[in-house]
């Protein structure tokens, strides 16, 4: 049981480093965003069982030869109190590490998901009294701000997508409907359901490193699968110029369109802006966090990457189910 | 939106278009006033009216005076106030605030602003080319 708790944490080591590391460094994400969000959600959680796994192994070896046994022989020294002979030092600190680091993150979790359902309802409520329906889009409302803002809402049983006057000004009518289409996907796939976890994950672990390059790659891939979503329903061309137009908007730069409606329609955006000197500050979005990242977005649909072919896809789909079922395999095998 | 919801948001939209504080009889009156609220046909309860008004307490929507009798009721803040509060939210850089949606995009900085305009720009002429 020793070597298999070795080699989980050889595993383990594997999936907190190098591995992530090499995937939020490669170049294809961007050409599969869907295939690069399935590995980096098994690298994750298989990176967790792995290390909780092979502390729980190690801790086990003086009380039983298998998983089940250690198991069960730890629950009857429990309740007797006792320890069996060959308990080491290091035994009793690998099992409190493997319960303490399991508790951590299972309750990080649960706080993350309920703070954030807390959050969702008292949006929820002021959605309901500052914003009004959008005439003819069920599940839409807008909202009475000079910005142009666009975001979803989900929730179980009831969501929103919210769109500012601003927005509904500054874009034409297909580029709203890439916005739409881009926020409808979002709350199909339960996107939020990812970003919570990674979040939760990089809020339990915040000293490491790869629990926050995890969280903004997963961000950012997100974004992308919804883009390549709303490019079912509008052309690459209308999606990049929604992007951009909204991005420069928010940074309060002059959009590059040629179109003078738009231009108008931005500098007046720009100008109610301006005219709330303490809001005008506050708006200059964040530009460091990679999911509202305006460029890798517009580049990949101006110039659109191959997406990846079926042997790679189906090479990194085997990887991640490897990666899924391996560290199980090897712990309830052992 | 329940029928409380609806409630709330018809006496929200009362109240930040009043300027003086109301009891809850003349909200009632306000509330058939076709001129100042949307279509309420028939009279509300004074007691349904105070309920949404302490809910709405609760929230922090309303003010209660409580020097006068009957009470008087009023909006904490403007309707303008809070759509600002709620978009700083959404736009700001709390990242705890956020956790609840998902933006659709943020800002530029200036060199990202650069780049853009090439991109777009090589992209609307290859597509008048083709």
């Amino acid at each position: 049981m020793t070597t298999t708790a070795v080699l989980l944490g050889i595993v383990a080591v594997l999936l907190a480093w190098p591995i992530p590391v090499a995937l939020a460094r490669a170049g294809w994400p961007p050409r599969s965003p869907g295939i690069a969000l399935i590995l980096w959600q098994a690298i994750a959680l298989s990176g967790g069982v792995s290390m909780i796994g092979s502390l729980l192994l190690y801790g086990l070896v003086p009380f039983g030869d298998t998983l089940l046994h250690g198991l069960v022989a730890l629950g009857t020294n429990l309740r007797a109190g006792t320890l069996p002979s060959g308990t080491s030092f290091t035994h009793v600190l690998a099992l409190g590490g493997a319960i303490l680091l399991g508790t951590h993150l299972l309750l990080n979790l649960s706080a993350t998901f309920v703070r954030a359902e807390r959050q969702r309802r008292r949006h929820f409520t002021l959605i309901g009294l500052l914003s009004d329906p959008l005439s003819g889009q069920p599940g839409m409302r807008v909202i009475d701000y000079p910005a142009p803002v666009a975001y979803c809402l989900p929730g179980a049983g009831r969501s929103a997508t919210v769109l500012s006057n601003g927005l509904l000004h500054l874009l034409d009518a297909d580029q709203v409907q890439a916005v739409i289409a881009h926020e409808q996907a979002h709350l199909l796939q339960q996107h939020h359901l990812v970003l919570l976890a990674f979040k939760s994950w990089h809020s339990a672990l915040p000293w490491f490193p790869i629990a926050n390059r995890a969280e903004n790659a997963v961000a950012l891939l997100v974004e992308m699968i919804a883009d390549d979503h709303a490019r079912r329903v509008v052309n690459d061309q209308t999606l990049a110029r929604a992007i951009a137009i909204v991005g420069f908007a928010l940074a309060g730069v002059a959009t590059p369109t040629t179109n003078e409606a738009d231009a108008t329609a931005l500098a007046a955006a720009s100008a109610s802006l301006g005219a709330r000197p303490g809001s005008a500050g506050r708006l200059r979005a964040e530009p460091e966090h990679p999911a509202h990242q305006v460029l890798p977005r517009v580049a990949r649909l101006v110039d659109p990457p191959r997406p990846l072919r079926l042997p790679a896809t189906t090479g990194a789909v085997t990887i991640a189910v490897l990666l899924l079922i391996g560290p199980a395999l090897i712990l309830f095998a052992t | 939106m329940g029928n409380l919801g609806v409630l709330e948001r018809l006496m929200m939209d009362v109240l930040w278009d009043t300027t003086t504080p109301v009891t809850a009889n003349e909200l009632k009156d306000l509330l058939l006033n076709p001129s100042v609220s949307a279509a309420q046909a028939k009279p509300l309860a004074t007691t349904t009216i105070l309920t949404v008004l302490s809910r709405l307490e609760a929230k922090g929507f309303v003010q209660r005076d409580r020097a006068v009798r009957p009470h008087a009721y009023s909006a904490v803040m403007t309707r303008a106030a809070h759509t600002a509060g709620l978009m700083h939210d959404v736009l700001g850089q709390v990242p705890d605030r956020q956790a609840a949606l998902v933006r659709f995009i943020g800002g530029v900085t200036p060199d990202e602003a650069e780049t853009l305009r090439k991109l777009l720009g090589v992209a609307s002429t290859a597509t008048n080319v083709s």
